[in-house]
């Protein structure tokens, strides 16, 4: 049975080619491995290389030929001890599977299709508080760190300043004494470098919690954050889970100029593969954090450098774990809605304090999880107050208000009385002066006269 | 795929092995002597017939359309790669970046599983997700396949550091490109893994050419196995076309790193005789130079001759064996056209792990 040997597709976008020239003729001997032709393509001249061994039994293409078709059979090999009467049979060329490739066209999309929108679908409730202790949000972060570490021994910390200085920001205070060098380790200033170790190690099954002095800095890492963590399980079919806390300050501090102040909470929410949390209070970094480090999947953990002296009532349990995905109600209302994550749900709360004193009354939802988004809170609460008003630090442009704007129009359409109204950063790098930072971020104000605009 | 027995006279203990012909070996003790047992080499010479063969015809089913996209093959490369996992023990991880074929069968893939991934069915290994560059085995601690230049490198300095962390014993050996060692994330690694001493072993591959531009070109020094000398890692330069030097320098470089010694970096000068990619004609280099390393330099015809010299294998056994590989690589391809393309429904799943 002689090979054929078949008009090749030299790259992908080719569907046709010039046989240029043969540089073997009928009766030469072949092995694997031997140029036997060029083929012009769409991009360049390739060189034909034999796969099989054999003789050239017939060339069926001449040289010079143009327009040849991919796998058009362009010359047949006939194998050791074959004579001539092979080339009557027709064979394929490396077995007798026609493949069967459906085009993407033709194939119905299965039945259950998620939404645009990564949406939590859970049952779970908000856990009780139970006993508390007034605590500040740095030191939450530190207890969930802790309960964690003392749990599993494949949790560990690393990243700047976070063992012997104990955190740029003192978020890993006393780690290294209770916890050793071995899991409380300082990292030379290489974000790209060890956000990819930390990724290494999670594929090696351990459990990294990797801190950024601030995530303004992990944009050096990004590529290793979405390429490398959040994409791998899908493209291993399943196979890597990739376990990792990416941890750190988010959004503006005060007065450090427009590269140290940015909200990345649009940036990682756009990414499949990964989950995003944005805490606000010191039970939501604790219990947040608590189920980042737990959670298989990659975490991308915001924190605001504004919030982390701020107390809260912390609950004392250390299996205060809050579930990725769901919203909470900080303050119910009857008139609009705002939405708010990180340090906007005290501003959104301050606003409702405002709004009601002048008669209107405001549903504060605290966001904490801004993928997968609750979407299921944020549509009961519009399709009960009429109106939303988004709020974030972040730019306008394609930020979480867009994606809340999209949501609420897509499912809530009938019921909306106004349009929804987004605050947000202005469209500007941040700038320096005390003055202009204050008017590129949304403050109170603007959330107020956002309410009004819409009630 | 490859036996990992001891290729040296010691004998070594097998644990887990994880078929027949894929085990990977428990600690080689280091042996004094380097001659390479010759039934080590006859299984050299087949695992790199065997790439060869594979990726002659992975570049033939892109040719007929069934492979789509960026196809690296490693067709003169094979000994790099052979001759170093021959050192390679159960706890030890492998990972190297897009040009990976040869790497997952050297780890005792199934090149059934990689040729289906390779035509995006199913029964590929990552079910007709990742691709050529992207596919992965943890049961053969082959941890990718990845496709962003430079990017493998800290993940390979993290699973070493994993390794130490777990006390495994285990050491990684991180496979990159010339043209990934001017990487700056190589070189935050280097200083990682010099400061914590991690069991890592950094292989470039210098194939002369970063795709179309030559090393000289693209790199202040062209001396690749030097650029860990700032970070105190020690480097060597290996004839990386010949597979028993690989596989001493291989022996020498794991026993230092298995020694708690730190990283350790082996420049493999090797070739490859095909484009960048499928679509990539090479007209960057001559043709003199390639038919040079091809009749003078061949790792597989190299072997065979001096198999043959010391009449450790005749004209016909050789002949039993390259038609054994055909048989087996040719099953591959078929398999890979009869596997179907995954099920609608696999668009949705692996995107995250569910909470436990």
């Amino acid at each position: 049975m002689a090979t054929e040997i078949l008009m090749p597709a030299l790259s992908p976008t080719m569907t046709e080619g010039t046989l240029s020239k043969w540089l073997v003729k009928e009766g030469d001997v072949v092995s694997s491995g031997d140029i036997i032709a060029e083929i012009e393509t769409d991009k360049a001249t390739m060189e034909l290389e034999a796969v099989d061994e054999g003789t050239i039994g017939k060339i069926l293409i001449n040289e010079g030929a143009e327009g040849v078709e991919v796998n058009e059979v362009i010359a047949l090999v006939l194998d050791e001890g074959e004579d001539s009467a092979a080339l009557d049979v027709a064979a394929t060329a490396i077995s007798t599977v026609t493949p069967e490739v459906t085009s993407p066209a033709e194939e119905a999309l299965p039945v259950e299709r998620p939404a645009a929108v990564p949406m939590a679908v859970m049952d779970a409730d908000e856990p009780a508080l139970g006993e508390t202790i007034e605590l500040t949000v740095r030191e939450s972060l530190r207890d969930a760190m802790a309960e964690e570490m003392r749990k599993d021994e494949a949790v560990f910390l690393m990243g700047e300043e976070v063992a012997e200085y104990q955190g740029a920001y003192k978020v890993s205070q006393g780690l290294l004494e209770e916890f050793g060098d071995k899991r409380v380790i300082d990292t030379p200033i290489t974000e790209q470098g060890f956000a990819g170790l930390g990724v290494g190690a999670a594929f090696g099954r351990l459990k990294p919690i990797v801190e950024f002095m601030t995530f303004n800095f992990a944009m050096q890492a990004i590529d290793q954050i979405i390429n490398s963590a959040a994409k791998t399980l899908y493209m291993s079919g399943g196979q890597m889970g990739c376990s990792i806390v990416f941890r750190g300050p988010n959004g503006a501090a005060s007065r450090v100029g427009a590269q140290h102040s940015q909200c990345y909470g649009a940036w990682y929410s756009h990414v499949p593969g990964h989950k995003v949390v944005a805490p606000w209070s010191g039970a939501d970094a604790k219990g947040l954090l608590k189920a980042a480090i737990r959670d298989p999947n990659p975490v991308i953990y915001l924190e605001n450098e504004l919030l982390y002296g701020s107390k809260f009532e912390v609950p004392v349990s250390d299996d205060y774990v809050l579930p990725i995905g769901k919203a909470k109600i900080e303050r119910p209302g009857d008139d609009v809605t705002i939405t708010a994550f990180s340090i906007m749900v005290g501003k959104a709360l301050k606003a409702a304090e405002i709004l009601a004193a002048e008669g209107i009354s405001a549903e504060v939802i605290n966001l904490r999880s801004l993928r997968p988004l609750d979407t299921e809170t944020i549509i009961k609460s519009v399709q009960k107050t009429n109106r939303c008003v988004s709020s974030e630090e972040g730019w306008p442009f394609a930020g979480i208000g867009s994606e809340i704007s999209a949501l609420i129009m897509e499912t809530s359409f009938d019921w909306l009385d106004a349009p929804v109204a987004r605050v947000t950063g202005i469209d500007v790098p941040m700038p320096y002066a005390a003055n202009l930072e204050k008017l590129a971020i949304p403050q109170v104000d603007d959330i107020v006269a956002a309410a009004k605009s819409v009630c | 795929m490859a036996a990992r027995k001891s290729a040296t006279k010691k004998t070594t203990s097998h644990k887990g092995a994880k078929s027949a012909s894929t085990s990977r070996t428990t600690k080689s003790a280091k042996s004094p002597s380097p001659e390479i047992l010759t039934d080590v080499q006859v299984q050299f010479y087949k695992d790199m017939l065997k790439i060869r063969r594979f990726e002659e015809r992975a570049g033939q089913l892109y040719g007929m359309g069934l492979i789509g996209g960026f196809c690296h093959l490693y067709i003169g490369q094979e000994a790099v790669v052979v001759g170093l996992q021959g050192n390679v023990i159960e706890a030890d991880s492998v990972i190297t970046t897009y040009r990976d074929h040869g790497h997952m069968l050297a780890c005792g893939m199934d090149p059934k599983g990689v040729m289906a991934e390779l035509t995006g069915r199913v029964d590929g290994y990552s079910r007709g997700k990742g691709g050529s560059m992207h596919m992965f085995s943890r049961e053969r601690g082959f941890f990718g396949g990845h496709g962003i230049v430079g990017a493998s490198v800290p993940i390979g300095t993290g699973l070493a550091f994993a390794h130490k962390y777990n006390g495994d014993g285990g050491v990684n050996f991180s496979y990159f490109g010339d043209g990934a060692a001017n990487q700056g994330q190589v070189y935050e690694s280097f200083n990682m893994a010099g400061l914590w001493k991690l069991p890592v072993i950094y292989v470039i591959e210098n194939n002369k050419y970063g795709m179309g531009t030559s090393v000289e070109r693209a790199s202040a020094s062209a001396d690749l196995h030097r650029r860990g000398e700032a970070y105190g890692i020690p480097g060597k330069v290996v004839d990386g076309m010949d597979v028993a030097e690989v596989f001493k320098a291989g022996q020498d470089a794991v026993s230092y790193v298995r020694g708690g010694n730190g990283p350790i970096i082996l420049e493999m000068k090797t070739y490859r005789y095909r484009g960048h990619s499928m679509s990539d004609p090479a007209k960057y280099r001559s043709k003199e130079e390639l038919a040079k390393m091809r009749t003078e330099h061949d790792p597989i015809d190299r072997l065979r001759q001096r198999l043959l010299d010391q009449g450790v294998l005749s004209e016909d056994a050789f002949k039993e064996i390259d038609k054994g590989i055909k048989a087996e690589i040719t099953a591959a391809a078929a398999y890979a056209q009869q596997s179907p393309e995954p099920d609608a429904s696999e668009l949705y799943t692996d995107v995250l792990r569910d909470v436990a």
